[in-house]
């Protein structure tokens, strides 16, 4: 596979003491002293000491048709990476090569002029990502209909509510025909439905063959959609390699989850299978709304648990958490497990609304977590006749699970 | 269909550039220019009453109180043109030229958010402030063309006043934009020195009140020449400037022009660091 997108040691050195160097009078001042002979002023030490590197020797590769995760802290370097690689700014060393039509998403919606309309803004929104007029054209209807703004198109966009202006300033961007797209945490739009859809549309254009760099700070988006990433550390490429090790490796240095928290896991303690069962106890990935739906856990475990419990969590693509089974709230024992043991919970009729879940689950020993899984199996909900009145629940418009409710309704 | 041009390859390193100008590019993003054009002139009259109109009231209203004060109560001669044609005269190059330069001199500055965000030929920006204004400019020279004077061969000199003007005008803004990404000081300069320029330039006087012995002076500003240029097109005024002084401003003109160009491009490459 081609490599589209070469990164040979950049490094990009800042200096901090800029603002000092703002105005023309101490500018002027600098070359005076250095034209008198002083061969260092304050200013210039100041600055030599204020300059840090936000790149330090990164290199790294990617293929085509890959969708590669950057994560790491804040200033750890992800955006100054991602301004180099758009070419809003240069390295201070090192070498880049993009093989292909660039297409970045730093933030949506520049370059959108309040006073102009929708289609006004779509075209020279598309214009400021490079599109040519004709193709913005050819895609027009697509943009429209995936920022369902049919009826504000030529609304001036200072009347649209924020919600419009992101929607369509996401779809203008996700339109783009570029080979390499370079995101930056830009998929957080919207709400949550919206967001479902900008997480499809992302698969969409991996699937055409397109390489995707992105940056997020939600790991279950990075999960999901990357099958490789990088991690990012204080300007430093610290690990590269597949999504759950540099998950992993980024929540421990990050403290999200303590050592001890790992612990069981780091060495080789416990290990879980997870298998979704039908109502008829097939083994599925997919159930529909209203149906029965267990979640059947393996635990092997070399050290003997003495109480052991277990928590499975159901969350939404972006590690939202919906709900929770959890032995420690819904039934009182806990148990001694020397070797092996399965855990079984069903959820009778489930009331989720349809579309995919992220499945997580953590080992417990007393109150504490040994070992935590954040994507231990992935649940899809097919739509159903829930309600039974001959409609399917739609996602868009229902949130993230169905009630029934009692409906009283009198003419006045 | 993504369109697999494995022949546009970007390459991303740390040389910086002085005479590297991307005219493929920019033609790439010709699209972009022409909407930018277009952003400015709709988004500058929407939700007025009058609209585009304004175009042709705001030189008349000027060109009004310059008549009253220097005209009528100053009583400054007008070597026999009627006033107002007169000021017209001075004061539509002068307002094409300063807004070229302050409009450009700020646009880094002005577009820096949306620099930070996306990479276009950052040379688009300058290029579209020109050609709006331009395009302000040529409709209300033909407007009061059209109304004043019947056709002459001198009009074919129009496209060399134009070119002057405008070269003169971004180029200077150019360098100032270039200056001021860094230094925000010469903003508040700017402002001021477009005051003295004006008055120092010949616009709501002729030359001629200019003592001879002092014209010097006067004529090595080389905006001096480019008003002498529009009133010989307009009246047909014989040149009063040294022929040599109309040649020094013209190369003082491509110089400018050109520095500003280069400054631009050196600038744009990395400003976004330290704005």
């Amino acid at each position: 596979m081609a490599k589209v997108i070469e990164v040979k040691n950049i490094s990009k050195l800042y200096a901090l003491g800029v603002v000092q160097f703002n105005t023309l009078r101490d500018s002027l001042l600098e070359r005076w002293r250095l034209w008198r002979g002083e061969r260092k002023s304050p200013l210039e030490r100041s600055l030599s000491s204020n300059t840090f590197w936000a790149l330090k020797d990164v290199s790294f590769s990617v293929e085509r048709g890959e969708i590669v995760g950057l994560i790491g802290k804040n200033a750890a370097g992800k955006s100054t990476l991602l301004r180099i690689l758009s070419h809003i700014t240069k390295p201070t060393e090192g070498r880049a090569i993009l093989r292909g039509r660039v297409g970045s998403l730093l933030e949506i919606g520049t370059g959108f002029h309040p006073e102009l309309t929708g289609r006004e803004n779509i075209y020279l929104n598309g214009a400021i990502f490079g599109m040519r007029k004709s193709e913005v054209k050819r895609k027009l209807d697509e943009i429209v209909a995936f920022a369902e703004i049919e009826a504000f198109l030529d609304t001036p966009v200072k009347r649209y509510s924020s919600g419009m202006y992101v929607r369509l300033a996401f779809a203008v961007a996700a339109h783009l025909e570029a080979e390499i797209l370079l995101v930056d945490e830009v998929l957080a739009v919207g709400d949550i439905s919206f967001q479902r859809k900008c997480l499809g549309k992302m698969g969409d254009v991996v699937k055409e063959g397109r390489t995707i760099l992105l940056v997020s700070h939600q790991m279950a988006a990075v999960e999901n959609l990357c099958s490789r990433a990088l991690l990012l550390e204080k300007g430093r490429l610290t690990l590269e390699g597949s999504t759950e090790e540099v998950i992993k490796q980024y929540l421990k240095g990050n403290g999200r989850l303590s050592e001890k928290f790992f612990k069981g896991e780091a060495q080789g303690h416990v290990q879980i299978k997870m298998t979704l069962l039908s109502e008829d106890g097939h083994p599925v990935d997919t159930v529909r709304c209203g149906e029965d739906v267990t979640f059947v856990v393996e635990i092997h475990t070399e050290i003997p648990l003495q109480k052991a419990g277990l928590g499975i969590g159901i969350s939404d693509m972006w590690g939202q958490r919906i709900a929770t089974f959890h032995t420690h709230y819904q039934c009182d024992s806990k148990w001694e497990i020397q070797e092996k043991a399965i855990f079984k919970v069903t959820w009778p009729e489930n009331f989720l609304c349809p579309g995919p879940y992220l499945i997580t689950a953590s080992v417990f020993e007393g109150e504490v977590a040994i070992s935590y899984w954040p994507n231990a199996a992935t649940l899809n909900i097919a739509p159903s006749d829930y309600f039974k009145t001959g409609k399917l629940p739609n996602p868009s418009h229902q949130g993230y699970v169905l009630v029934k409710g009692k409906w009283e309704v009198r003419d006045l | 269909m993504v369109k697999r041009d494995v022949r546009s390859e970007t390459i991303i390193d740390e040389r910086r550039t002085w005479f590297f100008l991307d005219g493929k590019s920019l033609l790439g993003y010709r699209d972009l220019l022409f909407l930018m054009v277009r952003r400015e002139w709709v988004a500058k009259y929407k939700q007025t009453l009058l609209g585009p109109f304004w175009f042709l009231l705001q030189p008349l209203l000027l060109t009004s109180v310059f008549s009253l004060v220097f005209g009528k109560i100053i009583r400054v001669p007008t070597q026999g043109i009627p006033m107002l044609s007169f000021y017209l005269c001075g004061l539509l190059p002068w307002a094409f030229f300063s807004q070229c330069l302050n409009s450009i001199s700020n646009c880094l500055v002005d577009q820096a958010p949306l620099f930070a965000k996306v990479y276009f030929p950052r040379l688009i920006i300058p290029l579209s402030l020109v050609l709006s204004h331009l395009m302000t400019f040529l409709i209300q020279v033909i407007f009061f063309l059209g109304v004043s004077f019947s056709f002459s061969p001198r009009f074919l000199m129009l496209p060399f006043c134009v070119l002057h003007t405008a070269l003169l005008g971004s180029g200077v803004g150019l360098l100032f934009s270039a200056m001021t990404a860094k230094y925000r000081d010469l903003k508040f300069l700017l402002g001021f020195l477009t005051q003295v320029w004006m008055y120092g330039t010949p616009i709501v006087y002729p030359l001629t009140l200019v003592p001879e012995k002092w014209r010097w002076i006067s004529e090595i500003n080389p905006l001096t020449a480019v008003i002498e240029e529009y009133r010989h097109f307009y009246f047909g005024t014989p040149f009063v400037i040294h022929p040599q002084m109309m040649a020094l401003s013209i190369l003082f003109t491509l110089f400018v022009f050109l520095t500003g160009l280069l400054m631009f491009n050196r600038v744009q490459e990395t400003f976004v660091d330290f704005v």
